[in-house]
């Protein structure tokens, strides 16, 4: 988007200066759209920063009410359950974004050769898991009985590891090489191999980071394998635990030395919500940009 | 120029047919290469994805997990005849067609909105700034979304409650209240994705040929009249195509959104609960699989039958935009 609007900045900037009624009422109106999208944030993090008796006798609003990080201390002074859980999704994540990168870009950058014989038949082997699926019962009924995966970090992993959506576009991403520069390297003698790591890779960075962070956001969002798979509380990935709390905050207090102390309630479920979302909102901010690209090359033909 | 058809002529012989001994000795080792780099992932969608649809058969069958998918007994439709016989069924059905078409009415209207007026300013600075604040919400999971719902709506303190009682009307108990249920995910569903929406539909607008406009401003049509009369009608298109996948999908219920944000509470099930949360209720809560199993096929045989026929359509639109 951004290269869209440079070319055209330096005939507008001089016409967008003059003030018009028309231009105020469309800042005034994306400005409120955009402040409705931060607001819930920013209610939660009010809400986690308040004193829990002026939350009782005044309920949430937007500003603290009677400042006090005492909901973070609570948490935080017992974080084994929390840090656990961060450490559940971080692994999930790391180790799942890692590995479904090369496997969707292998596979992708098979489909990709057009002297592959059979490119034909797996693209639509690919393609047709986007449109039929077997549902949730059977992939249940196949990860507890068959596989053996309940209670298992690898429940977290591999099912989403190879996303149909992401193959076909890096596939149409690495088709789009220049298959002069892959000549080029197999009459030097490289084999498929050293040219899918040494040259594909390394040229298609752009892709491989919005696909990236496609799986970041995917296993760092992710609650619903655990709420299938997972029933001991060690293997709680992040969401799952923030949800558990939802139900139960109690379930913070379950632990020897915290009891006693009266739980915080509202302000430090709110305070979990904050430290779940703040690396999410961070990672955001900083990635955009890619985000914005794929949902470009998102739009392309199967 | 000069260079491609320079590498035409040295191109190993891989890409010709029948190059000789040699050449097919290539082509059989490029084969060979190609499968294992594709094998990993084959693997993988096989298990997970192929694996499943031959699942689909314990819709038919009396589940028991010690007897697992292929030994238990065969019970024809007994399942099916049992799910459409409760009034759940279309309770479920009912729900997840209506909310998912006020999700695309409203999302499609909102997005298309959001970009028309993304589109005036976009030269400007704070345009990146709009865009930034209205493409938060993407990246927030349905968990944390429900503790913001929370925030507005919850029991103690929830500031919409605390603005009626300043306003001195009625606080509302809106999670025993199932009536307001589909205005409050539908602005859920609205936040969550308009700034996805409005960016797809900006990207539209920019592709449209600037010499139009230029064309409209000298025959000194107004904003509106450009609006009305060059950038929607060119839209329309991509409006429909989107839409009619939209309806592709209009089977299957984002399951996060209707679990978490009204709590996972009986008392909405009345207009909460979808075809998604129902499977997954009967599945994990309650045990019933076969009732889960009769419908999660329901759902997987017409959504795809709906896929099928929005393609088509879409198709018949503009075949560039079809899936396939």
């Amino acid at each position: 988007m951004t290269t869209i609007t440079s070319s055209s900045t330096v005939v507008r900037s001089y016409r967008s200066r003059r003030f018009s009624w028309g231009k105020l009422f469309v800042h005034l109106t994306l400005g409120l759209i955009g402040l409705a999208c931060v607001i819930p944030m920013l209610l939660v993090i009010s809400v986690s920063l308040s004193e829990e008796k002026q939350l009782a006798l005044r309920g949430y609003s937007l500003l603290p009410v009677g400042f006090s990080t005492f909901a973070y201390t609570y948490i935080l002074r017992q974080p084994g359950q929390i840090l656990q859980a961060y450490g559940v999704t971080l692994g999930v994540t790391i180790a799942g974004t890692l590995a479904g990168l090369l496997l969707c870009s292998l596979l992708g950058y098979a489909l990709s050769r057009k002297d592959y014989r059979f490119r034909g038949v797996l693209s639509f082997y690919v393609f047709f898991t986007l449109l039929f699926n077997g549902g949730v019962v059977p992939f249940y009924v196949l990860m507890t009985r068959y596989l053996g995966l309940k209670d298992n970090i690898l429940a977290l992993i591999l099912p989403y590891l190879v996303t149909s959506w992401y193959v076909l576009i890096l596939r149409t991403s690495f088709s789009q090489l220049p298959s002069e520069l892959l000549d080029a390297a197999r009459i030097d003698g490289a084999g498929e191999w050293r040219i899918f790591f040494q040259m594909v890779l390394p040229l298609s960075k752009p892709v491989l980071a919005t696909i990236g962070l496609f799986f970041i956001l995917r296993f760092w969002n992710d609650w619903f394998l655990a709420l299938l798979f997972i029933n001991v509380p060690q293997l709680y990935p992040l969401q799952y635990l923030l949800y558990v709390l939802m139900a139960n905050i109690n379930f913070l207090a379950s632990n020897p030395q915290t009891t006693g102390v009266p739980i915080p309630t509202q302000s430090a479920r709110m305070a979990m919500a904050v430290l779940a979302f703040g690396p999410a909102l961070f990672s955001f901010l900083l990635l955009q940009k890619y985000f914005v690209r794929g949902i470009t090359i998102g739009g392309l033909k199967g | 120029m000069a260079t491609t058809s320079q590498s035409a002529v040295l191109r190993p012989p891989t890409t010709k047919k029948r190059a000789g001994w040699l050449g097919s000795q290539r082509d059989f080792q490029s084969t060979v290469t190609f499968t294992l780099m594709a094998l990993p992932g084959v693997i993988m969608l096989l298990v997970f994805a192929y694996l499943p649809m031959i699942g689909l058969v314990i819709a038919f069958k009396n589940y028991k997990f010690e007897q697992g998918m292929l030994g238990s007994a065969w019970v024809g439709l007994d399942n099916f005849r049992f799910l459409f016989g409760t009034d759940q069924a279309w309770r479920i059905t009912r729900n997840t067609l209506l909310m998912n078409s006020l999700f695309i009415t409203t999302g499609t209207i909102v997005s298309l909105g959001i970009a028309l007026l993304m589109n005036e300013i976009y030269t400007s600075a704070m345009s990146k700034f709009y865009q930034t604040m209205l493409f938060f919400p993407h990246f927030i999971s349905w968990v944390i979304v429900s503790y913001f719902v929370f925030g507005f709506l919850g029991g103690e303190g929830g500031l919409v409650n605390k603005m009626l009682i300043s306003l001195s009307l009625e606080p509302i108990a809106w999670y025993r209240s199932p009536q307001y249920w589909p205005a409050v995910l539908t602005a859920a569903n609205l936040w969550n994705g308009m700034g996805f929406g409005s960016i797809v539909y900006l990207a539209g607008i920019l592709g449209i040929d600037p010499t139009y406009f230029e064309a409209a401003k000298i025959d000194g049509a107004s904003k509106w009249q450009q609006i009305r009369y060059i950038t929607l009608p060119l839209l329309l298109p991509l409006v429909i195509i989107l839409v009619l996948l939209g309806i592709g999908r209009i089977f299957n219920a984002d399951f996060g959104l209707f679990y978490f944000v009204p709590r996972n509470n009986p008392q909405l099930y009345s207009t909460t609960d979808v075809i998604d949360t129902f499977v997954y209720r009967s599945l994990v809560q309650l045990g019933d699989i076969g009732m889960a199993a009769a419908a999660g096929f329901y759902q997987s045989v017409v959504g795809f039958l709906l896929v099928v026929l929005a393609n088509w359509t879409v198709r018949r639109v503009n075949s560039d935009y079809s899936l396939f």
